[in-house]
């Protein structure tokens, strides 16, 4: 994909991110060596390890933009595949899901990627939703042990849906054929990513600014109607000004940037909701130290796939 | 035994860390080169490459496994990863429950104890998974008696407890496809034989510091 390096718009805005980036790394910095300011230093400490997430998420755009096609097809492969391994390993299974797990990881997840790479959409579409959806269950009575069945077959389920279906569709993006603007798909990855982490950052902001009325604190007590609020609203400006870049108008990129922040919001409330349940205290840390890529696509995840499905639908072709 | 570590260990060690994509911790003590047996909890045929594989290479080329003698030799190709690739000690699973059971003679006990000891010698460290057979995980099973008898023959030994987590989600027993989770391989105090203690008061204290090693969450 040669035509990534010599997209100039797609370079400027790359670039623009990185600027970004690198005052806010020298800004943690900064803050991190001075004691005396009265920001907690726990607050500070997230505020760098988000920031340490933002320069791995860009290296793995970066990558993606320049190993071409058949590359970013393997590296998205590989991410869902360890955040299979993550999701996996909090969730509790049992003997009897060994094989079914087997097929998941070493079956499943890379078929999913070649239908992606053949760019079969409508195989794409009933693989993990349809097809593991009849194959996983059926597995799992085949080994022959009853118990918690339907849970067992959830939980497996569930992690393909977010980590295979959901993150290849992130993917997916750079396999857009559109009129007028062939040769340009990256820019639509670029612009997901963009307005999806703006939308968390701001929430976060507009959350300890005027934040009050939580809404749902046993799930994520960082989390204010006034913070969402305040981030879909400011998020959903900063992408619509974004529409110089995309095949939208922008009045089309606003409602892109609004559904991206409604879905990312939906898709961080659930992951949090889900590492409530599984109690990330026994195994967070390992997986933490592995990489974590599950807490970094956690609000990408539910977008993705809404977002390609639009484009599709409306523009490509 | 030749010095140096088989090139084919070496591969297998990494392909078992790559699957198990283990974290180990020392909790209780810290890498050293001294002669030490190490003995863990045991349910997956991976235990002991991934333990070996945890420690620095230069104290890798001198820990030796201690293996059960009628699995290992049972094909050609077991016996070959046993004897030349790991340079196992293998020896008679049971040896000490027979001689208990009165039907056999103290010697097979005493032969098992002298085997490992020789193993030992004055440079080498054990790998010893003293349930004696693999567990389902759910809980570190009884240990056998070896453990002890050699804890007496070599109180100068330091025995580190170690604790495998998630080994049997990875390969359990009966299966031979492993699913790629994550492990943690913790390392815990080392114990030694106390003056006077009896048998199962230690072998029950062993137990014990292997499985409050579950768990620990990473520092």
């Amino acid at each position: 994909m040669m035509t990534a390096i010599h997209d100039s718009i797609l370079m400027g805005l790359f670039g623009g991110v990185l600027c970004l980036l690198v005052i806010l790394t020298v800004i943690g910095r900064v803050l991190k060596r001075r004691h005396d300011s009265n920001i907690s230093r726990s607050t500070i400490d997230n505020f760098n390890a988000q920031i340490s997430a933002w320069w791995k998420m860009c290296v793995v755009l970066a990558l993606a933009l320049v190993v071409g096609r058949i590359g970013s097809l393997v590296l998205f492969g590989i991410l869902s595949f360890l955040a299979l391994r993550e999701y996996l390993t909090l969730v509790p299974t049992r003997r009897g899901d060994h094989r079914t797990l087997f097929w998941s990881f070493f079956v499943i997840m890379p078929l999913q990627y070649c239908v992606l790479g053949f760019q079969l959409y409508i195989v794409l579409a009933i693989m993990i939703p349809i097809l593991a959806c009849i194959f996983i269950p059926t597995s799992i009575a085949i080994a022959g042990d009853t118990a918690h069945f339907v849970e067992r077959a959830a939980k497996i389920q569930f992690g393909l849906m977010v980590c295979g279906y959901c993150l290849s569709h992130a993917c997916a993006l750079l396999q857009l054929k559109i009129p007028g603007f062939e040769g340009h798909p990256a820019r639509l990855l670029l612009y997901l990513g963009i307005v999806d982490q703006m939308n968390d950052l701001l929430q976060y902001v507009w959350g300890k600014l005027i934040g009050k009325n939580k809404i749902a604190w046993r799930v994520s007590p960082d989390k204010t109607w006034e913070g969402a609020l305040g981030g879909l609203v400011s998020a959903t400006a900063l992408g619509t000004l974004l529409w110089w870049a995309t095949p939208f108008t922008p009045l089309q990129s606003a409602g892109m940037s609004f559904t991206i922040c409604i879905l990312g919001f939906a898709g961080a409330l659930v992951m949090s909701a889900i590492k409530r349940d599984i109690g990330i205290k026994d195994f967070g840390a390992v997986v933490e130290r592995r990489g974590g890529i599950l807490d970094r696509i956690d609000s990408l995840c539910f977008a993705a796939p809404i977002f390609f499905h639009l484009v599709r639908y409306y523009f490509a072709r | 035994m030749s010095e140096g570590i088989h090139p084919i260990a070496s591969l297998l060690a990494a392909v078992a860390r790559g699957i198990t994509g283990v974290q180990v911790q020392w909790a209780g003590c810290e890498p050293d080169e001294r002669q030490r047996i190490y003995f863990a909890n045991h349910t997956s045929h991976l235990d002991f490459v991934v333990l070996w594989s945890a420690l620095p290479s230069e104290i890798r080329a001198r820990t030796r496994p201690i293996a059960a003698k009628d699995y290992w030799e049972e094909t050609s190709l077991r016996r070959y990863l046993a004897e030349n690739v790991f340079k196992a000690v293998l020896v008679e699973r049971g040896a000490i429950s027979k001689a208990n059971s009165h039907e056999e003679p103290k010697h097979a006990r005493r032969s098992l104890i002298e085997d490992m000891a020789a193993a030992l010698g004055d440079r080498n460290s054990l790998i010893l998974f003293p349930e004696g057979t693999r567990g389902t995980g759910e809980k570190v099973g009884e240990f056998r008696g070896g453990l002890y008898h050699l804890g007496l023959r070599r109180p100068d030994i330091e025995m580190v407890p170690a604790h495998m987590e998630n080994m049997n989600r990875i390969l359990p027993k009966g299966e031979y496809l492993p699913v790629p989770m994550l492990s943690l391989l913790t390392f815990g105090k080392p114990i030694q034989v106390e003056p006077h203690e009896n048998k199962d008061c230690f072998l029950e204290r062993a137990r014990e510091a292997v499985s409050s090693l579950r768990r620990i969450g990473p520092a």
